[in-house]
């Protein structure tokens, strides 16, 4: 059981008190009237579900309610941080760079 | 068949103490070339290669497993076989496998230990009750066997489940497909690896692929822990693993891959005698021709590649178990475990071309792959060999996440199992 | 007679408690302190069950976790527990227990009778026959599955319960013996928050049985409770026996289930204290002193009862005060076995000790086993035991010094006990269980864990392979004052000390060799529960399972209750051989939770029954109640399905509310539906992305029906919108979806709009609804408020107003489900049942007349409105539903799901859409889940063109009318469709699904 920490609560709590939210930063097409049927379907379904570290989001239903990202593993389950939405886009854009 | 399994078989090997048994598979060094690759050795990509052999002639193929034959999924499921799906496409697709496993031992000449003791499906609201009439009423014009069961038949058949009111969701009702029912995982890989091999299909255990040859948008060969291995036409069918395969390609995938975790109790003597399934309160169980109860846990809410998951799901699974079987409740959990599943967003596979000639995914089946083994390796051997999705799988590429055209089980609140 | 009492100096049972109890309906004596195995043994009782392949003769092998044949059953009726191990019942007053195997009896098995016939049983046999005849399968697997199994299942509720309790704490030792009480003691000495736990009744470990040890100068027993008392005394330190840590998970979570009551007789049970407790520790430091396990040597017919480890007899001697025999030959390749010997020897038992190692043991250990009598056979193994259901003796053959082979017979021996030693074998599971891997060590011939453990484990004592006391305390001091000294706080005193002893190596041998060539003497096994010989794991590999997995699960190898405690190592070991590959590269199988079976309701704890899931009851329960509602379970919530008058079925109750509601007035309870309050300057635009339809002109006092659809563009939720001010909306959900779409509008807004400036507050709970439907419903609501005008101009359908309801401020909308005049009263749900009263009696001079969920269903599918999840699937686009209305294409902002209307699939022909159905005779009723087919002669598999929905009589048509999805529904109007269930079809026409009131004039009005 993971034990994830709220960037906004500062605390490390247990993964039942969370509830996954997907994968972090999907980019909804700012126009999807311009965008053909392959892409919106790639927005849609399409997921990098890597093997390795992984860029998602959970919530903190039993507590603050706050949706923010983490950054796990997804073999050794290991999380390397929890932020806010808008902070970890910014190590997460670093990244993908 | 050089070293054909009979009684006979075993009783001359038992005259010579056992030490004349033949390799039930060969384990070849691995070519440079080959017709067709198939990663992935778990069953679904064994019973390809032994489909490309037996009925496509194509013979000339190689199967790659990083680890050991069926040590995936195949070998952590909880071996539930139906096709009692709502959806057309689905419907057909299940049943052509059904129809494969009731003649699968005597085809495999290894006994898979098919077991057709029924999958029942239990509803504890009005709503489940409507969703199983419709199921029951859809599986039988697709030729899929059916019935409707009252708490009373239901208890007549599975007298240990409590079918009172005084459980927190009371059973309804149930459906019932008779020929749905389990088999011994294992031996489904080992049935298709000695097939498969006994026809020509080199077996490559130990290799794992570490990259895809790619040539002007043409499958070349795969690059593997032993070295490059050539092939114009690679069929990917590596379940959990199948992202990461697709990302060797510069593909994605509708596909998430998740823990799903199962557990057995202690051995018991005959309790229980089909498989009940609820999708409401979340368990289902059956039990083994050992004689332990196989009980099928929810899967876990985050992605995961490490084959566990959290405790929690467990304990709620044991829970949702005594909600339907109270008398439970003093059985033993003797071994709990984790796959990693590969669900798609409609709950349905993708058995698909892409854009890469030559490249086509088996994947998706999430957590109800063990029951299409056969069925699966049959229409995807088809897909390869004629580089041409078979019928019953055309519904089932990539194209639906583009154009709309979902197969959705998940919507349609289908057991997912 | 084999076993019996024997008097022992420091024995754990306490002969002033004799106490009695029944196995297979004989009864038998005992002390307090016994295992059910103990004090059979001490009783005689050899054979225990049969085994589960040949139905050999089995008896009891070990003396704990590790016993793999005495499966019992425990108990009878309620309290039957199945497949305990008699080596971990504790015994107490009236224990009633059976044998789990032998058909007809356990004397006389018939599967004993086939078992003669193994030899054409190789591993795997089943795979290899019974296909023939095809058909013939389930006739073989029912005597299969029959001859299979061990106890059998209770067949009552649980009569007792179980809980569940967190720990957050500094550091968890598990283990009691005397690695595990330093490494407590070491951590509590430094003031951390400290937990200990012990699979026993007593803690001590292995000190509980070697008596010669001395620590500081004191006992063993005397240092361990010198070490209890100590950690009793320290505020920071609990220490909890009986507590099995099962299953260790990421981050230091384990799992330990506590045996609270199991002990007691029934009589004595507190039936307000759970059973059982499972613990959720989670754990900065984990400190796993687990230690080993002795495991068997494989030799001919190692299995018939009388043959045990050694370990179990000299545990049964020490701790129970029971001889496990009168003449015992101790077979062994290691040193410690020759305690075990000695102390038999001491105690007036005739030993034979036979070493397969030339050398023996250390010589003061061989000369102190000579001076206690027992006689010395060096370079000797066991070829084969004698005797059936009893050992009568064992033939032995000279072993090579260094090859495994034999050179020359030995002497055959009248014994009655053999006891065998393979060495130990390290406890390394928990290591294990999320992905740590142990190491082969050579010199030790065990799979051990590592020294440096893992992140946040420290390993100490036997589990890292130190076999002998004084190395185990010595790395267990040193590796806890390394932990205490990175964690910044000092270590406590000095490793305790235990004089060294001299050691001779152990021999590497698993399988004594008896001069055959494998398979073909006498059956060695390897692993008892499951009839895996040695024979079976050269056969597999001969088969090409090579991966110890494939042998493993092609033999069955490790698979059965005991987990291969005690075959494991020596499976691995054969399997190397087998292979001609070191043991180290064979690698182990996985190591899975649990490490002892752990029972299903202490998993589950308290989260069974009433408690299963939560039950959620609305404000006006009471009233239902009173008024004899029956209910329909919709989620968590339980709602009013009907109000039956007496001698009144659901039919014909349904059938006076609906007409009463649509010719007076009916009140219906829909607190349930969920509320969500929406507020903020962008609250209207938020609106606008989430909802399909547009909220840009909704004016304050206005309310508006939106359909809410996932991004693939099908409907997911819907509900009516109040707009209270410009800023301010008073969203309704479904009842199932309330949850769903509370978290879908926060993660919308939070992820993908965090610029909107509106927030969420879910209000479900906080307001109770009563629906106050039907012509007369102005007339009751006048009656009740004096502060709104109910003019119908003034409050017209679709708009809220605030005032006062039965002296209650309120919020009241001019809504309907049913297509009547309808108001909904919100209030604060604290006056939920109060206003539900209030209005039952304004409405007495109308008859209003309660109804519940399957009259709303009726009178809503009489003017054709939906369900969300009865008649839409996850698979229906507004427009399938032909709800293009609630649509707002031309909104500026793409909403959610937009873009998916317009793929080429979902834009295209040929889709299901929602339509109304007639049955031709309007007395038939469809069934809800038919399908539906162009034509009655369609054969399977038939082209389905649909379903049936909702489907009802509906009494105020005098009349049968249904909803359904067609195929191309919206251009069949009028058409004849064969409505098919069951094998029977029933004909009917399709019409719009608006049945009453097309105009609307009725909710008007």
């Amino acid at each position: 059981m993971l034990v994830i920490t709220c960037p906004y609560c500062q605390e490390a709590r247990e993964e039942e008190e969370f509830s996954y939210a997907g994968e972090a930063y999907i980019a909804r097409p700012a126009v999807p009237e311009e965008v053909d049927d392959a892409t919106w379907g790639d927005y849609v379904f399409h997921r990098k579900n890597p093997r390795g570290w992984h860029w998602e989001q959970w919530q903190h239903v039993a507590g603050c309610r706050k949706v923010f990202a983490v950054k796990r593993h997804t073999v050794s389950y290991e999380i390397a941080g929890s932020w806010t939405l808008a902070d970890g886009k910014a190590l997460y854009e670093e990244e993908q760079a | 068949m050089a070293n054909r399994y009979s009684l006979w078989s075993l009783i001359k090997n038992g005259l010579k103490h056992h030490e004349s048994w033949q390799p039930a598979w060969k384990s070849p060094q691995p070519k440079k070339q080959y017709d067709v690759i198939i990663v992935g050795g778990g069953g679904h990509g064994l019973a390809t290669a032994y489909y490309l052999a037996k009925e496509h002639g194509i013979k000339n193929v190689a199967v790659l497993e990083k680890g050991y034959l069926g040590g995936g999924n195949t070998a952590r499921n909880t071996t539930i076989i139906r096709s009692n799906y709502l959806w057309d496409e689905a419907a057909h697709l299940y049943e052509h496998g059904l129809k494969l496993w009731e003649g699968l031992s005597q085809d495999l000449n290894f006994n898979v230990m098919f077991s057709q003791r029924g999958v029942m499906n239990v509803g504890h609201t009005l709503q489940d009750m409507r969703d199983i009439e419709r199921r029951a009423n859809a599986n039988l014009l697709n030729g899929v066997d059916a019935v409707v069961m009252t708490p009373q038949e239901i208890k007549d058949m599975v007298p240990l489940i409590d079918i009172s009111h005084r459980t927190r969701y009371p059973i309804m009702g149930a459906s019932f497909q008779p020929r749905g029912g389990v088999a011994r995982h294992d031996a489904v890989a080992w049935g298709f690896a000695r097939g498969a091999s006994e026809l020509g299909v080199d077996i490559i255990e130990q290799c794992e692929v570490t990259g895809l040859i790619i040539e002007g948008g043409r499958i070349k060969g795969v690059n593997t822990s032993r070295g490059d291995i050539m092939a114009d036409r690679v069929g990917c069918v590596a379940a959990g693993n199948s992202s990461v395969l697709a990302k060797m390609a510069g593909l994605r995938l509708p596909l998430e891959s998740h823990p799903l975790q199962a557990f057995v109790s202690e051995s018991m003597k005959p309790c229980i005698d089909t498989v009940v399934m609820s999708n409401a309160v979340h368990g289902y169980v059956s039990q083994s021709d050992k004689g332990e109860l196989v009980i099928g846990a929810g899967i876990d809410s985050y992605l995961g590649y490490g084959q566990r998951g959290s405790p929690h799901v467990i304990e709620h699974t044991a829970a949702a178990i005594i909600e339907m079987f109270p008398s439970f409740s003093r059985v033993r959990m003797n071994r709990q475990w984790g796959g990693i599943v590969d669900v798609s967003p409609d709950a349905c596979p993708i058995i698909s071309k892409t854009r890469i000639k030559g490249l086509y995914f088996n994947c998706g089946w999430g957590t109800g792959g063990f029951k299409a083994t056969p069925g699966s390796g049959n229409v995807f051997a088809h897909t390869i060999a004629h580089d041409d999705p078979h019928p019953l799988n055309s519904a089932f590429s990539l194209d639906r996440f583009a154009t709309g055209h979902l197969i959705d089980e998940h919507g349609a609140a289908a057991v997912a199992h | 007679m084999s076993g019996y009492r024997i008097h022992r100096p420091g024995e754990r049972i306490n002969r002033q408690k004799p106490l009695s109890f029944v196995f297979d309906n004989v009864q038998y004596k005992a002390f307090s302190g016994d295992t059910l195995a103990s004090a059979l043994l001490a009783n005689g009782v050899r054979l225990i069950g049969r085994s589960f392949k040949y139905g050999r003769p089995r008896g009891i092998v070990g003396f704990g976790a590790e016993e793999p044949n005495a499966l019992i059953q425990l108990e009878t009726g309620a309290h039957t527990v199945p497949d305990l191990k008699a080596t971990q019942v504790e015994l107490y007053q009236g224990l009633l227990a059976g044998s789990t195997t032998g058909y007809p009896s356990l004397d006389f098995d018939l599967k004993g009778l086939l078992g003669k016939f193994g030899r054409f049983m190789p591993p795997g046999f089943y795979y290899k026959t019974f296909m023939e005849p095809v058909k013939a399968w389930p006739f073989y697997e029912k005597f299969i599955r029959k001859a299979a199994g061990y106890g059998r299942a209770p067949t009552e509720a649980d009569p007792e319960s179980y809980d569940h309790l967190h720990h957050h704490i500094d550091v968890l030792v598990v283990g009691g013996g005397a690695a595990g009480l330093w490494a407590a003691t070491l951590a509590g000495r430094a003031g951390l928050k400290t937990l200990l736990v012990d699979e026993q009744a007593e803690m001590g470990g292995w000190l509980l049985t070697e008596r010669r040890s001395r620590i500081d100068g004191l006992s063993g027993m005397d240092w361990v409770n010198q070490r209890l008392a100590e950690l009793a005394s320290l505020p920071n330190v609990s220490v909890l026996p009986r507590t099995t840590a099962f299953a260790l998970h990421d981050l230091n979570l384990v799992q330990a289930v506590e045996l609270l009551q199991d002990h007691l007789p029934l009589t004595e049970r507190n039936a307000a204290l759970p059973r059982q407790r499972l613990h959720k520790i989670r754990a900065h430091q984990v400190i796993l002193a687990s230690g080993a396990i002795e495991r068997p040597l494989v030799f001919g017919y190692n299995d018939v009862p009388g043959v045990m480890t050694a370990a179990a007899g000299h545990s049964y001697l020490n701790r129970y005060g029971v001889a496990v025999g009168r003449e015992v030959l101790v077979q062994t390749q290691n040193d410690a076995a020759y305690e075990a010997a000695l102390d038999l020897a001491l105690s007036g038992v005739k030993v034979t000790l036979a070493d397969a190692r030339q050398g023996g043991a250390a010589a003061w250990r061989q000369q102190a086993l000579k001076n206690a009598g027992a006689e010395l056979l060096l370079g000797h193994g066991i070829a084969k035991v004698l005797g059936d259901k009893s050992v009568s003796g064992a033939q032995l053959v000279k072993l090579d010094a260094r090859n495994n082979q034999v050179i020359g017979s030995g002497p055959r021996l009248s014994v009655d006990t053999v006891l065998s030693s393979g060495g130990l074998t390290s406890t390394v599971h928990l290591f294990c269980h999320n992905g740590g891997r142990p190491l082969w060590n050579q010199q030790q011939l065990s799979f051990v864990c590592p020294d440096e453990g893992r992140e946040n484990i420290a390993c100490v004592g036997a589990i890292t392979g130190r076999w002998e006391l004084s190395d185990a305390l010595d790395q267990t001091h040193a590796t806890v004052a390394a932990l205490l000294l990175g964690h910044g706080r000092g270590s406590t005193g000095k490793a305790p000390a235990v004089a060294s002893e001299e050691v001779a190596a152990p021999r590497a041998i698993f399988r004594l060799p008896d001069g055959k060539p494998e398979g073909h003497g006498a059956k060695a096994f390897v692993d008892y529960q499951n009839d895996v010989a040695a024979a079976d794991i050269h056969t597999a590999v001969r088969e090409n399972y090579r991966s110890i997995e494939h042998v493993k699960r092609y033999t069955a190898l490790g698979f059965g209750t005991d987990q291969g405690k005690l075959s494991n190592i020596n499976g691995f070991a054969i399997a190397a051989e087998a292979l001609g590959k070191p043991i180290a590269e064979v690698g182990t199988t996985t190591y899975r939770p649990s490490y002892t079976p752990v029972t299903f309701g202490a998993l589950a704890g308290p989260h069974v029954g009433e408690t299963f899931d939560a039950r959620r009851y609305t404000a006006m329960h009471a009233s239902h109640d009173a008024r004899k509602a029956e209910y329909e379970v919709v989620g968590q919530w339980l709602r009013p399905w009907y109000f039956p008058k007496p001698g009144e079925d659901l039919h014909a109750a349904v059938n006076r509310e609906c007409l009463a509601t649509r010719n007076s007035v009916g009140v219906m309870d829909a607190s349930t539906l969920g509320k969500i309050d929406v507020k903020g300057p962008d609250a209207r635009e938020f609106l606008n992305r989430i909802y399909s339809n547009a909220w840009s002109k909704l004016d304050p006092g206005k309310c508006r029906y939106g359909l809410m659809l996932d991004e693939n563009g099908m409907v997911m939720d819907d509900g009516v919108t109040a707009c209270l001010a410009d800023d301010h909306f008073h969203m309704t959900t479904t009842t199932g979806g309330a949850a769903r779409v509370y978290s879908w509008l926060e993660r919308w807004h939070q992820t993908e709009w965090p610029e909107l400036k509106v927030r969420f507050t879910t209000t479900t709970d906080h307001w109770a609804t009563v629906a106050v439907v039907g012509p007369n419903s102005r007339k009751v609501l006048q009656k009740l408020c004096t502060d709104i005008d109910f003019d119908k101009d003034a409050f017209k359908f679709m708009d809220g107003r605030s005032g006062t309801v039965a002296g209650l401020p309120a919020r009241v909308f001019r809504i309907s489900f049913s297509g009547e005049l309808a108001y909904e009263i919100n209030v604060d749900a604290n006056y939920g049942r109060y206003m539900w009263e209030e209005v039952m009696k304004a409405g007495a001079e109308f008859d209003i007349t309660p109804y519940g969920t399957e009259t709303m269903h009726v009178l809503r599918a009489e003017k054709g409105f939906i369900i969300v999840g009865q008649d839409t699937d996850g698979s229906m686009s507004p427009n399938d539903l032909a709800m293009s209305w609630a649509v707002g294409m031309k909104k500026p902002f793409s909403f959610l799901g937009k873009r998916s209307l317009l793929r080429s699939h979902t834009a295209g022909a040929g889709r299901k859409q929602l339509v109304g159905l007639l049955p031709l005779d309007p007395k038939v009723v469809l069934a809800e889940g038919a399908q539906i087919l162009s034509n009655t002669d369609d054969t399977v598999p038939a082209a389905m063109q649909g379903h049936v929905t909702s489907s009802y009589h509906s009494a105020f048509l005098g009349r049968s009318i249904a909803m359904a999805v067609l195929k191309d529904g919206s251009k069949r109007e009028g058409d004849t469709v064969f409505v098919w269930a069951h094998g029977k079809s029933v004909p009917a026409q399709v019409v719009s699904s608006v049945f009453v009131d097309k105009e609307g004039v009725r909710q008007h009005a």
